[in-house]
């Protein structure tokens, strides 16, 4: 099994795609002769030409619209935008189109719609560039919304996805793409909406996805030192959420903390919590605990910025207050 | 090299305007220069190349007017007369910055300036414009709105509603597109169907418009003192397209690698700062030692910028929750 970047596990996904599917294209801004702000489409408008690695003007609205509509006629479209604080001037699109035109139709339109972004902060970007807003996706019905943590997910979802008749909202992290992992030579991909324990424990389940499900592991090796068994559950998708999973971990351990970046409020941890109350809760032995960012805009400074973001302190403390 | 517009009579705004210009470069390059040292952190946008269109507005513009800006806003906020050490300290993250270390290089405000902001999402401060000048006619008070933007900005919708709005209300906004030809690597013939002028959108709007050399800071203050007084007329907006360049990258993380270097040093003889110093020479309204003083004089300024950001302490942890209403 190669060990290649989180960059490389993606844009090797979508070459692949685009090598076997003719019906596949690109666009988004600056993803050909810039090569990508991220650099995930290095190469790619040498490879496979402007027709199929289009540039767009600064427009998130009409690049969303525009998929949409080439999706709805047949075409197999992969949107960029480039960061997901710019999905915010395309949500009419995501959310008025995208999500309900197979529901609002009937089922005679689908929208296989693979919208690729990048949520996220800790790189002092501040306020409007450092967000993660994948929840407010995730709140949608008629999307799915989807995170990687791993090499090895981020290309088997990104099939996944590609392969769903459904838009869905492909979520990568900037802090993650130069994250190392084994992946197989061979062709795979990785269901929509299952989650995946990324270690086995048995004292306490920590909860999470993304960069988040990283710093949990981390926090995770902490609490073995100490004596605590902990359960890492990886989210993988936000919609649909795999909930069985979350739950059988749950009953095992009778504890619960839940970890995401983005804030607190109407959050991802609230989702999780209730649905761990609905089904589990005569197995919790202590309330669930949810470790999120601070209830603020992103600040610019780094000290403030660290202040902000969750981390293996703070995943510590809350597992801490379950015992 | 291009015939620069009419002269300014006195000489004193001649060497106010180089020195300004010439302010801006060294505080850039000093930026540039603490960005590779880790002292600044986040994107840095660079306004090099760029210093005659912030020079020329601001020399013109009153100080009830206001100014909002994008993210490339450091020359557009130390030519509206910000001090370049809370400048550079909030470049720092630090305490004593514009924002106390909370907005950074991408969002510096001074209220007390009528400076509004620099905006980080692309096309973000249009709307903004508009809502500043509908508040200054409602109240029926002699003010203009500078609002500058770059040419990939007038590919968003936001954009489009905010020409049309602003002259539908006939509100008094002027609006300063910096067109430097690109929008991170993208060339403007490849983005904007209208092609490089880009001017002529205003017609759609009936807003009228102007283009002008943004490596002129005369000519770009000649046009904004003629956009002021149509504007304070009360008959609407004006667009103003300054053709200007940058010699750096879109950010100090850009490689410019989809640019030929040839163009670049074809630029480069656009140089604002160097056609003006030779015009300024020529013409006597400064002399070779003058030169050197204001050289040394800047270099001064933004030396004491960074001792003052470099010695200002970092925000205190309990001002995380500072200015947040809910
Ligand atoms: C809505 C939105 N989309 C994309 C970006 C990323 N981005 C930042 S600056 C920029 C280019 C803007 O170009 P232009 O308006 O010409 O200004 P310039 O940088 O040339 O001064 C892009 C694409 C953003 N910040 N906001
Ligand atoms: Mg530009």
């Amino acid at each position: 099994m190669p060990e290649i970047t989180y960059r490389k596990a993606i844009s090797q996904a979508l070459r692949e795609i685009l090598q076997s599917d003719p019906r596949a294209f690109m666009i988004g801004e600056d993803i050909g002769g810039y090569q990508g702000a991220y650099a995930v489409t290095r190469g790619f408008l040498k490879e496979f030409g402007p027709e199929r690695i289009k540039d767009t003007p600064i427009a998130e609205s009409v690049i969303v619209g525009a998929g949409i509509g080439a999706a709805m006629a047949g075409s197999r479209p992969i949107i960029e935008i480039m960061t997901i604080n710019f999905s915010l001037l395309a949500m009419d699109q995501i959310i008025n189109c995208a999500a309900k035109l197979h529901y609002m139709s009937g089922g005679q339109v689908t929208v296989p719609l693979v919208i690729r972004t990048v949520s996220g902060g800790g790189t002092q970007l501040a306020a409007s560039h450092s967000q993660s807003l994948e929840g407010w996706f995730a709140h949608v019905p008629g999307l799915k919304v989807v995170a990687p943590s791993t090499p090895y997910d981020a290309k088997g979802l990104l099939r996944a996805a590609y392969q769903d008749p459904n838009p869905v909202m492909y979520v990568e992290h900037s802090l993650l793409y130069g994250m190392k992992g084994d992946i197989p030579d061979e062709e795979y991909s990785i269901p929509l909406g299952v989650a995946d324990v990324k270690r086995e424990g048995s004292d306490v389940t920590i909860i999470s996805y993304s960069r988040m499900a990283q710093v949990a592991l981390k926090a995770a090796v902490r609490l073995e030192e100490e004596g605590i068994d902990a359960e890492v559950v990886d989210l993988r998708s936000l919609r649909p959420m795999d909930t069985e999973t979350i739950i059988n971990s749950v009953k095992k351990t009778s504890r619960a903390v839940v970890v995401e970046e983005g804030w607190k409020a109407m959050g991802i941890g609230a989702e999780v919590s209730a649905r761990i109350m609905e089904n589990a809760l005569e197995y919790l032995d202590a309330p669930v605990q949810r470790v999120a960012s601070a209830d603020i805009p992103m600040p610019y400074s780094r000290p403030l910025e660290l202040a902000t973001l969750p981390n293996e302190d703070r995943i510590i403390e809350a597992v801490h207050r379950l015992f | 090299m291009k015939v620069l517009s009419k002269p300014v009579a006195d000489k004193s705004k001649y060497m106010d305007l180089l020195r300004q210009m010439m302010l801006i470069r060294r505080f850039e390059e000093k930026a540039s220069e603490m960005y590779m040292r880790g002292k600044i952190g986040g994107f840095l946008h660079l306004y090099i190349g760029e210093e005659a269109i912030a020079t020329g507005v601001m020399s013109v513009l009153g100080p009830d007017d206001y100014v909002v800006s994008h993210y490339r806003e450091h020359g557009h906020a130390l030519a509206r007369g910000m001090d370049p050490k809370v400048i550079m300290a909030e470049l720092f993250g630090k305490a004593t910055g514009s924002s106390g270390g909370k907005g950074g290089s991408m969002h510096l405000f001074d209220a007390s300036r009528n400076f509004m902001g620099g905006y980080a999402i692309v096309g973000g401060q249009l709307p903004i414009a508009v809502g500043l000048a509908l508040a200054a006619k409602y109240r029926r008070e002699d003010r203009t709105v500078l609002c500058f933007f770059g040419d990939g900005a007038v590919n968003e919708g936001e954009f489009h509603e905010s020409m049309n709005l602003a002259s539908v209300w006939q509100l008094p906004v002027i609006f300063m597109l910096e067109n430097n030809l690109y929008g991170m690597g993208s060339y403007v013939e490849r983005t904007h169907a209208g092609g490089k002028d880009i001017y002529h959108v205003a017609d759609a709007y009936k807003i009228p418009a102007a283009q002008v050399d943004g490596m002129d800071v005369l000519a770009v203050r000649e046009a904004t003192e003629e956009a002021l007084k149509r504007v304070r007329t009360g008959s609407g907006p004006v667009f103003i397209e300054a053709m200007t360049y940058r010699f750096r990258g879109h950010s100090m993380a850009d490689p410019v690698a989809y640019r030929e270097s040839s163009e670049l040093d074809q630029w480069r003889k656009e140089d604002p700062i160097e056609k003006f110093k030779v015009v300024a020479l020529r013409e006597e309204f400064v002399t070779d030692d003058e030169l050197q003083g204001i050289e040394a004089g800047v270099q001064a300024t933004v030396e004491a910028a960074i001792r003052f950001a470099e010695e200002s302490p970092e925000p205190e942890l309990d001002t995380l929750h500072d200015n947040v209403y809910a």
